[in-house]
């Protein structure tokens, strides 16, 4: 059973800018931990003779041409952001002050 | 008391690493067909991919894979018959995606080597630089911060997003650590971005604009006390943008780091950033450990995989090594040192070298280039082949050779095909360019000049051959520099009983 601490899903939340509530961070470290337990079982049938692959299918070389094609417009391009300015994405303060 | 860099130097012992960014001139991104162009409008250049919309699909860029294998062809390096790409994830508003694809323990070339030149008092020295890693990934959206008291990121109110460069190729060459280069460190690290440049120059894969930022470099260096084997801690400046800039970065930064550790300091590790005006360093944000990126292998990518017949046929395109031609090429033309140096820093090799190759004699070649049209572009602040085109350089200087044009004509036909009135032949057309030898033209002209100085046609009458050249001068002078010096010569000997 692979365990998974509360402080990581703390140290994981953090990294992926999610607030989190004490209360979800007991809750998660115990589904996330359920979770990799039955992945973790995919182990089980491994075997080694069978290389690791990180792609469903047995294939290399996919490439395209250098060929430059239309691309969306400013408009297209910004019609999903919560917020814009002079055609770009508005995003919140970064960094606070040094 | 603070030591200052002679001495830090000759306490402690700097070891070097360089990462160097290159951004490829592909026409189109690296994994969508977005156009890569520098200085559009902002937000013109994307797609669903470079933006990170869900369900976007990436597809590798051939070409961007081909460069990539050319610069590690270059740098001597092995290139990997399999590798692939990896996410490296990170939250920062110029990533849209969350994270940037890039390759992590699989690189497409490693185990290479660049042999670095530096002139120093002791004569030259060559350092051998160890290429670790040449991987490609994909470069980040621009940012702009907005408010707060000092316009950098940390307390801006707000930052403005351009996500036009996100997803340009971008190729990261990584040394290992480069040791043994004592005080010469900052100067070798010039020298190896210098010819790293030349090199990606000579291969065409990238425009290698340091100031537009598609050579980037990030500069690594820790102290030990010498001799002691040990390895210090070490900063990372980045914002490093030219090549000056990385001598002077480093020189600050190991005087900066000597003088911590004279007072009992220790180093912290992390990234600084280079600031052009006083060439000192100050401290950026503080870096997340490798660990934190969470880097997993790209499941919309497949592998990438060249097979030998590839990898040789790019390796037969390969240009001549640049510090190479440049040596040769030095042979050839039979130029001092000094002067070579002056064609190179003026980036005038090529431009020398073609001129010649349409028939130029080479002295005048180098002279013409470095003298004159160099002359006329720092005025204006262009490059010098913006000016005027190899072929037209070539053609004047053959007409120099032949003696249909004088040097002083030649300047005036150059300013003509500079200042757009046409080729050569319309500027000479136009303007009556012509060597005057026909002799009456020339006879009216050397009279004139005897009477005007009759003292010194008697003293050349009575033998005194060198006298003749006050006359020669007053002719030149009198026919705007158009007349041939050595057929006045001869008419004028000949006219005062010499000839
Ligand atoms: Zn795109």
């Amino acid at each position: 059973m692979a365990a998974i601490s509360r402080d990581d899903v703390a140290h994981l939340a953090k990294l992926a800018r999610i607030e989190m509530l004490p209360e979800e961070l007991d809750h998660l470290a115990t589904e996330l931990g359920q979770i990799l337990g039955a992945v973790a079982r995919v182990q089980e049938v491994a075997t080694s003779n069978i290389a690791p692959t990180s792609h469903p299918l047995s294939m290399s070389n996919v490439f395209r041409d250098d060929v430059v094609k239309p691309s969306l417009t400013n408009e297209e391009a910004l019609s999903g952001a919560p917020a814009k300015v002079d055609d770009r994405f508005k995003v919140p303060q970064i960094l606070g002050e040094e | 008391m603070t030591l200052d860099y002679q001495a830090a130097t000759e306490k402690y012992e700097p070891t070097l690493g360089l990462e160097v960014h290159v951004e490829l001139n592909t026409n189109s991104k690296m994994f969508c067909s977005c156009a890569t162009e520098f200085g559009a409008e902002p937000n013109t250049q994307t797609c669903p991919v470079c933006l990170g919309l869900p369900g976007a699909l990436p597809v590798v860029n051939g070409k961007a894979i081909e460069s990539t294998i050319l610069i590690g062809l270059a740098l001597n390096c092995s290139i990997a018959p399999y590798s692939r790409f990896a996410r490296k994830n990170y939250f920062y508003p110029d990533m849209p995606k969350n994270f940037q694809t890039s390759q992590y323990d699989e690189p497409i070339c490693v185990d290479g080597y660049l042999d670095v030149e530096i002139t120093t008092e002791e004569g030259t020295k060559v350092f051998r630089v160890e290429i670790e890693r040449v991987h490609m990934e994909e470069d980040t959206g621009k940012s702009l911060h907005v408010g707060g008291s000092t316009g950098r990121i940390h307390g801006a109110e707000y930052s403005l997003l351009d996500y036009n460069r996100a997803g340009i190729p971008l190729v990261e060459i990584v040394t290992k650590i480069i040791p043994g280069t004592g005080k010469y460190a900052p100067q070798v690290a010039r020298a190896y971005v210098t010819q790293l440049r030349d090199i990606l120059r000579s291969l065409g894969v990238s425009d290698v604009k340091m100031e537009q930022g598609s050579l980037r470099c990030d500069a690594n260096v820790s102290l030990a006390p010498i001799g002691s084997g040990k390895l210090g801690t070490r900063s990372e400046t980045k914002n490093v943008n030219s090549l000056r800039s990385v001598e002077r970065a480093l020189t600050g930064e190991i005087e900066r780091q000597a003088n911590r550790l004279e007072a009992g300091e220790r180093i912290i590790q992390e990234t600084r950033h280079f600031l052009e005006e006083s060439g000192l360093t100050r401290p950026g944000r503080s870096k997340e450990q490798a660990e934190d990126y969470r880097y997993f292998p790209e499941p919309d990518l497949v592998p990438v995989t060249p097979d030998a017949k590839w990898i040789e046929e790019l390796r037969a395109k390969l240009p001549e090594n640049p510090a190479d031609r440049r040596k040769r090429l030095q042979a050839e033309w039979g130029v001092p040192d000094s002067e070579m140096g002056s064609l190179v820093n003026a980036e005038l090799v090529d431009v020398v070298e073609e001129t010649i190759k349409l028939g130029a004699e080479p002295t005048r070649a180098r002279t013409w280039w470095l003298g004159e049209i160099s002359r006329v572009a720092n005025e204006r602040e262009v490059a010098p082949t913006s000016l005027i085109s190899t072929r037209s350089v070539a053609e004047i200087i053959s007409l120099i050779t032949s003696g249909e044009l004088t040097d002083k004509l030649a300047r005036q036909v150059v300013e003509g095909v500079i200042n757009g009135e046409g080729s050569p032949k319309d500027v000479i057309e136009k303007r009556g360019l012509k060597v005057v030898s026909d002799g009456s033209a020339l006879m009216a002209a050397i009279e004139a000049a005897i009477s005007a100085q009759p003292d010194t046609a008697e003293r050349v009458r009575g033998g005194n051959i060198p006298a003749a050249g006050a006359l020669i001068g007053a002719v030149m002078k009198a026919t705007g520099g158009a007349a041939d010096a050595a057929k006045v010569r001869e008419l004028l000997l000949k006219h005062l009983g010499q000839g």
